[in-house]
């Protein structure tokens, strides 16, 4: 299981990435996208949708069963992964490297409580016992 | 403390990913399910059904007994080896399982369970016999594995595996067994292809399984077990049908048999009982997936999807649904999926056979 130590984690399972540009890159970590499978469908929150903290916006379906994703931190959509529409798939491939949307954050030091590599680590371990 | 098969330590070799199936720890995976589904239409992969339980009927008037046991009609089991698929009923018309009988000699049937059900059908059927047949032997054959090989190239697989074999099945017609030493290979399955399933002792499955890994079978999860069953088209017990359900309200009333004198248990109550649903396939039009329970839309009123997927070899989600009697094939119809209505089409399955779409 890889757990990139340059991004921050939720106990959902996403992870967040603060790009250069301010905006903050969500995806679901290489452990959720192990635990659900293979992928079949994505469903991206729709750009302008202003999300909370914590909020169900986009939806995850492998052959499996369907799973929500939670915004992260709270913000604006300004970019949905199309790529994701035709190859769902990448998210098993790379589960870092296939993203799914783009945040423009309300409030840039609100990734600073979410979790780090070592502590979402944990929180994984926690989990599977 | 889950239940165990043959083939445990076999799945952990594989790094299967186990999970709780009915009690027992089964693999859903060994690492990508629509792979595995795949590699059974195109070539060749084997599962692990040993969770499933072979129960023999043995004795005098063991025919006599399935005639009043079951729904569809033993008395077409007429050659040694036939096979038969059937629910068997309670009173009120409702499936206690679906299993498939073989008919071996007049003393002897095989029928074969599913896991979930297993404790529950021997009960019924012992207190039927005690009913219907008091000298009757039930006899569940805990001590047997099973292991099913489909796909195309599944028989030239199996019979590479096991040297000899190929003389004695290689004109086995379809739902027909034979007796081999101390297997029992029947040509039967749960995917729309051609292959068989074996019966062995528990001892041999693990030489068994490795024999087929050596001849380039892949072994094959409850994951892809299940989309390939509903893209050919089969029932799945307590999904598609329950015991609140009848077969004729499950699509299965091809194997009902209404026409003969035969008194069945049940009978009475399908005779009664008005039909008012139907199991039909849908295909959705719109980007989604289907799954169990999702409420289903029709100008005739609402339905529910039984069973719901995304069909690796057609790439579009299909589902079996139960709606009203008069939605017809080629309807269009509308799914509630997550707050929002998707439009389905509504089509006859099975999807696939033969690695073939249909649909």
């Amino acid at each position: 299981m890889s757990i990139p130590s340059d991004l921050k984690y939720t106990k959902s399972h996403e992870w967040a990435r603060l790009e250069a540009d301010g905006s903050v890159t969500v995806g679901i970590t290489d452990h959720a996208q192990e635990l659900l499978g293979d992928m079949v469908f994505v469903e991206n929150p729709v750009v302008g949708r202003t999300l909370k903290a914590g909020e169900e916006c986009a939806v995850v379906e492998s052959v499996k069963a369907a799973s929500d994703v939670y915004a992260p931190v709270a913000g604006e959509v300004v970019e949905a992964n199309a790529d994701l529409e035709s190859s769902p798939d990448l998210l098993n491939k790379e589960p870092y490297g296939g993203w799914m949307f783009k945040i423009k954050p309300a409030n840039a030091a609100d990734l600073a409580g979410l979790m780090d590599a070592a502590a979402y680590e944990a929180h994984v371990e926690s989990e599977a016992h | 403390m889950l239940k165990q098969t043959p083939l445990n330590q076999k799945h952990r070799e594989a790094n299967a990913k186990l999970v709780d199936f009915s009690g027992w720890e089964m693999p859903i995976h060994y690492g990508s399910q629509i792979e595995e589904h795949h590699a059974v239409r195109r070539d060749a992969g084997m599962f692990d059904v040993s969770h499933m339980l072979p129960v023999d009927i043995k004795g005098e008037g063991a025919r006599a007994f399935l005639r009043k046991l079951v729904a569809n009609n033993v008395d077409k089991l007429q050659t040694t080896g036939k096979a038969l698929y059937s629910c068997m009923l309670h009173e009120g018309g409702g499936v206690v399982d679906d299993l498939i009988i073989y008919f071996m000699t007049e003393t002897w049937f095989r029928i074969v369970v599913n896991a979930g059900c297993a404790d529950k059908d021997i009960a019924w059927m012992e207190t039927q016999r005690d009913k219907y047949a008091p000298g009757l032997q039930i006899l569940p054959c805990h001590d047997l594995a099973m292991i099913a090989i489909q796909g195309p190239n599944a028989a030239e697989k199996f019979w590479q595996a096991l040297p000899g074999s190929e003389n004695e099945t290689r004109l086995m017609k379809p739902f027909t067994a034979i007796v081999i030493g101390t297997m029992f290979v029947a040509r039967t399955g749960y995917t729309g292809e051609d292959g068989f399933e074996i019966m062995l002792p528990a001892k041999a499955a693990p030489f068994m399984w490795q024999a087929m890994l050596d001849a380039g079978v892949k072994p094959i999860g409850l994951g892809a077990r299940d989309t390939l069953r509903l893209e050919a088209g089969m029932n799945l017990f307590g999904q598609d049908m329950d015991e609140k359900i009848t077969p004729l309200e499950a699509g299965l009333a091809w194997t009902v048999d209404l026409k003969s004198e035969r008194d069945f248990i049940g009978k009475d109550a399908l005779l009664k009982l008005p039909v008012t649903r139907q199991l039909v396939g849908l295909v959705l039009q719109d980007r989604g997936v289907l799954r169990s329970h999702q409420k289903v839309f029709t100008a005739q009123g609402e339905g529910e999807v039984t069973s719901g997927t995304f069909s690796p070899t057609l790439n579009v989600a299909i589902a079996m649904a139960r709606v009203p009697v008069g939605v017809s094939v080629g309807d269009e119809v509308e799914v509630e999926i997550r707050d929002r209505k998707l439009k389905a089409r509504v089509v006859k399955y099975p999807f696939v056979r033969n690695g073939k779409a249909l649909v």
